[in-house]
């Protein structure tokens, strides 16, 4: 169905280069989610896959084929855009339907898929309507249905959740997660969101200036970051970096420990702190405090911890749960 | 969207209206250029030599030139200000609740749509005539006198008609920009104490300023260019007291049949539209990065 | 300032800005009261203002004598007929420029507009001799082509604003269904950009409409349209105030439409998209 590999793609505009050059390996089926921060080349990479824009350099393969040169509709991809991009002049039924005209689908044939895939995304009463007059979960499943008929070899998305407000965003990502177990396509997710990375991907590929940082399952990427970038960027809240006395003790240049790796304790403990502001959310309280001699810190602590501003309190960091880096921002193997 | 074939063809297609704008402007350019520098006459055809800067000092030190050119500027000054200030005033107006403000705004701009000769004739005969005129009746109606006004204002006249032409189009465009005033910086300042008029110094004014520049500079260099006015009105005269710059090329172009002194002429008339120009340009220049 | 106005004050205010409005729109008013009228009547004073005989003789009479429909057949034929042979270049051209934009592309629509700002008498004597070499002269063809020219800039970049705003995801999405680039613009541009080009096409014929420029100083008499018929009302020979408010009524009423139904988009037709 759709093995994409990247190898050495790479794209300059004018003198700079916005992707130096990446390898990748995309199996069949996978769900793979690009992240990074803004700017950090993971849409431009998703539009070199589409065709959208040329690659300077570099072969893609889809199921071993070069496309590098193709038009975008010869790849055999689909895609999803931020901002739906449905055609406002034509119903829900002929935006979906558009693609497989164009592609000169018989009327049969082409009713048949539409309404198939109006039932998997319910919007069977919604196909005469104009896009103007949807919702905006509604114009997502619009945009999806118009990427599912096709029956690519892959989907992509392009920040596909981002226009939505949070609640509905929990929602899609659910109803995309679902989607990909139901198709079992392979599909690639853009998106800046590393809640979202962790939460649908099969693989995460982490970006920063055009560059690969680090790819693998969420899990490993949470518990064994390749460097400092990784580490701060997943996982949330962001991981706490201290460096002097303490990381001398732990014979490397900083060291970083995750917000919820810190036992808090008003008595004793490795680190002394004072909190600054306590953000009781229920379930959990995120305390934000100021450790003595090595500046601000987040904590991650219980939801019934009864802590507020200028309490003293003492952090100790679980022994086997502390990341060491290099003066490179490397991690160095072994705690 | 920068694929290899699509930037060939966004090149491919754009040429088209490059080129013959190009031709239509630097070819015809080059020949006024050309031309401005030849004795050339179409009364004695064959005559043409080169006789250097001759036609731009005889041009420039005419006093013609600068007869036409004292008009040119004052036409130009006189209807920026004229329609400026009332236009701020008519938006203003505009801007507010009024029964009927639709219609009202239609009958407001409606003038800016009527073709120059008409607008001429019509001031010139039904309203300015001396004898038979509105204007005249109105001034009898208070036991005065009736204004000869192409005899004893020629250039207050041409302005009047000119200005009544323009004003719709600085009330639409500083309407326009009034309506995408910010209500609420309006009622912060009102929370802050400002009065009407400090809120239009403070707030509306500054807001206005940049649409103010485009209508400044747009009717600047469609002002430089009056003709069809003057064509039909006056002729010009009486002696020189309407005639501006683009009167004054014309006149030596088509009914002197100066070439070579009317090419130098028109030479001068573009020098002083590129001076407006490059401001304009500027300016939506920048706006284009946006 | 709005929502501080008593009953009293608005309607005194509206009052006061009718009159204001009455004044500025009195003489268009004035010019289609005395194209009712008598000659007599037109030139009597006191002025009369609905006492008088209605009659339809002048609009009658200006047709006899002059022959009306034959300016403006032309007037019709010259902002019609550039109108459309502009929109076939602007609309490749902005479409080029909106959605395959190169570095040069600002500078190239910066030129287009510097070139709108050279005063025509610039060129005026150029071009009048070329039209006289080629006998385009008095003619509709060359007309047009001048008409077209002059309003080419505003145009490409009137349509250009409207395409810019067209998000190009939409068409990107269009390449990814499948659609070819005849297709592209066809199926998906073309539907979503017509009201852009609809304002585009009566600006255009607004501006042709009453060039009043070139079409004095290129035509005699064959191709010559309205504004030049009137300005034949100058001499003091013509001086028929009746007949003159009947051509010149006949001659804006059109215009004076249009533009009514424009007045939104001309604002950023004329300024190029400075002010929105």
């Amino acid at each position: 169905m759709g093995a994409i590999r990247l190898e050495k793609v790479k794209k300059t505009f004018g003198t700079l280069d916005v992707i130096p050059g990446v390898d990748l390996d995309i199996n069949d089926g996978e769900f793979v989610v690009f992240v990074g921060p803004s700017g950090c080349g993971k849409s431009t990479l998703l539009r070199l896959i589409a065709g959208l824009e040329d690659v300077t350099d570099g072969k893609i393969l889809i199921n071993g084929t070069d496309v590098a040169n193709e038009a975008p509709a010869k790849r055999g991809l689909s895609m999803v855009f931020q901002s739906y991009a449905l055609y406002p002049h034509m119903t829900v039924y002929n935006n979906i339907a558009f693609g497989l005209k164009m592609a000169g689908e018989s009327k049969d044939v082409i009713d048949e898929k539409v309404q198939s895939a109006a039932k998997i995304l319910n919007l069977t009463d919604y196909l005469e309507r104009r896009p103007g007059a949807l919702s905006g979960g509604q114009r997502q499943r619009v945009a999806i249905g118009r990427a599912i008929v096709r029956n690519p070899a892959a989907f992509l998305f392009d920040e596909p959740l981002s226009n939505l407000d949070a609640a509905l965003r929990v929602n899609m990502r659910l109803e995309i997660t679902g989607l990909h177990q139901e198709l079992k396509t392979t599909m690639i997710y853009v998106t800046h969101d590393q809640v979202e990375a962790m939460t649908m991907a099969d693989k995460i590929v982490v970006l920063q200036a055009g560059r690969v940082e680090q790819v693998g399952k969420p899990m490993d990427l949470y518990s064994n970051p390749a460097n400092k970038f990784v580490a701060g960027f997943i996982g949330s809240p962001k991981m706490n970096f201290l460096g002097g006395d303490i990381a001398a003790k732990h014979d490397c240049h900083e060291i970083g420990v995750r917000p919820e790796h810190l036992a808090v304790s008003t008595d004793g403990g490795e680190i002394a702190a004072t909190v600054k502001i306590a953000e009781h959310l229920g379930a959990e309280t995120y305390l934000h405090v100021e450790a003595d001699g090595l500046g601000p810190m987040t904590v991650r602590a219980t939801g019934e911890v009864d802590l507020g501003e200028n309490d003293r309190i003492f952090l100790t960091p679980e022994q086997d749960r502390i990341h060491r880096f290099d003066q490179h921002g490397l991690t160095l193997s072994g705690a | 969207m920068s694929t290899r074939a699509s930037t060939l063809t966004g090149r491919i297609m754009s040429a088209p209206s490059i080129i013959v704008l190009f031709l239509w402007m630097a070819v015809p350019l080059g020949m006024t250029i050309y031309f401005s520098f030849l004795r050339y006459n179409l009364l004695s055809p064959g005559m043409e030599e080169w006789i250097g800067t001759l036609n731009y000092e005889f041009f420039l030190t005419d006093p013609a030139f600068f007869a036409s050119l004292a008009n040119t500027l004052l036409l130009v000054g006189s209807v920026l200000i004229i329609t400026v200030v009332g236009g701020i005033l008519l938006g203003l107006m505009l801007d507010q609740p009024i029964f009927g403000r639709g219609i009202l705004r239609l009958l407001v701009i409606a003038p800016f749509f009527i073709m120059p000769t008409v607008n001429a004739l019509v001031w010139k005969n039904l309203l300015m005539d001396p004898v038979s005129g509105m204007f005249a009746w109105i001034a009898s109606l208070f036991g005065l006198p009736a204004i000869d006004w192409f005899t004893n204002a020629p250039l207050t006249s041409i302005i009047i008609m000119v200005s009544w032409q323009w004003l719709p189009f600085a009330v639409l465009i500083l309407l326009t920009a009034l309506q995408s005033l910010d209500r609420d910086q309006k009622e912060a300042a009102q929370m802050d104490g400002a009065g009407p008029v400090s809120i239009f110094f403070y707030i509306t004014l500054p807001h206005l300023s940049r649409a103010i520049t485009v209508v400044v500079l747009i009717e600047t260099i469609f002002l430089l260019t009056v003709f069809a006015e003057i064509f039909v009105t006056t002729g010009g005269g009486p002696g020189l007291a309407t005639t501006n710059i683009a009167f004054l090329v014309y006149t030596q172009a088509l009914l002197q049949f100066d070439v070579g002194g009317a090419s130098a002429g028109g030479i001068v008339a573009v020098v002083l539209a590129n001076i407006v120009a490059i401001f304009l340009i500027r300016l939506i220049g920048k706006n284009l990065d946006n | 300032m709005e929502n501080k106005q008593t009953p009293l004050g608005y309607v005194s205010f509206s009052v006061f800005a009718w009159i204001v409005g009455l004044l500025i729109f009195f003489p268009i008013f004035w010019m289609v009261l005395t194209s009712f009228k008598s000659e007599l009547e037109a030139i009597s004073i006191p002025p009369s203002f609905i006492s008088f005989d209605w009659t339809l003789e002048n609009y009658v009479e200006v047709q006899e004598r002059s022959n009306y429909f034959k300016f403006a057949m032309n007037s019709v034929i010259l902002a019609v007929g550039s109108t459309l042979v502009g929109l076939v270049f602007a609309v490749t051209c902005a479409w080029a420029m909106a959605f395959n934009p190169t570095k040069r592309t600002k500078d190239a629509l910066l030129w287009m507009l510097s070139t709108k700002m050279m005063p025509p008498v610039g060129v005026l004597v150029p071009i009048y001799l070329l039209f006289r070499d080629w006998g385009l002269l008095d003619t509709r063809f060359g007309l047009i082509m001048v008409l077209f020219l002059m309003n080419l800039p505003i145009m490409v970049w009137m349509l250009y604003t409207y395409f810019k705003e067209i998000p190009t995801d939409i068409l990107e999405a269009a390449r990814m269904d499948g659609a070819t680039l005849p297709k592209e613009i066809i199926f998906v541009l073309l539907p979503m950009a017509v009201p852009g080009i609809a304002s585009t096409m009566l600006l255009n014929i607004i501006l042709a409409w009453n060039e009043a420029f070139w079409t004095l100083n290129l035509t005699t008499s064959d191709a010559a349209p309205l504004t030049a018929f009137i300005a034949s009302y100058s001499s003091p020979e013509g001086l028929f105030w009746a007949k003159l408010s009947a051509a010149s009524t006949l001659a804006v009423a059109p215009i004076l439409v249009i533009g009514w139904f424009s007045q939104k988009q001309l604002v950023r037709g004329l300024t190029f998209g400075a002010v929105k």
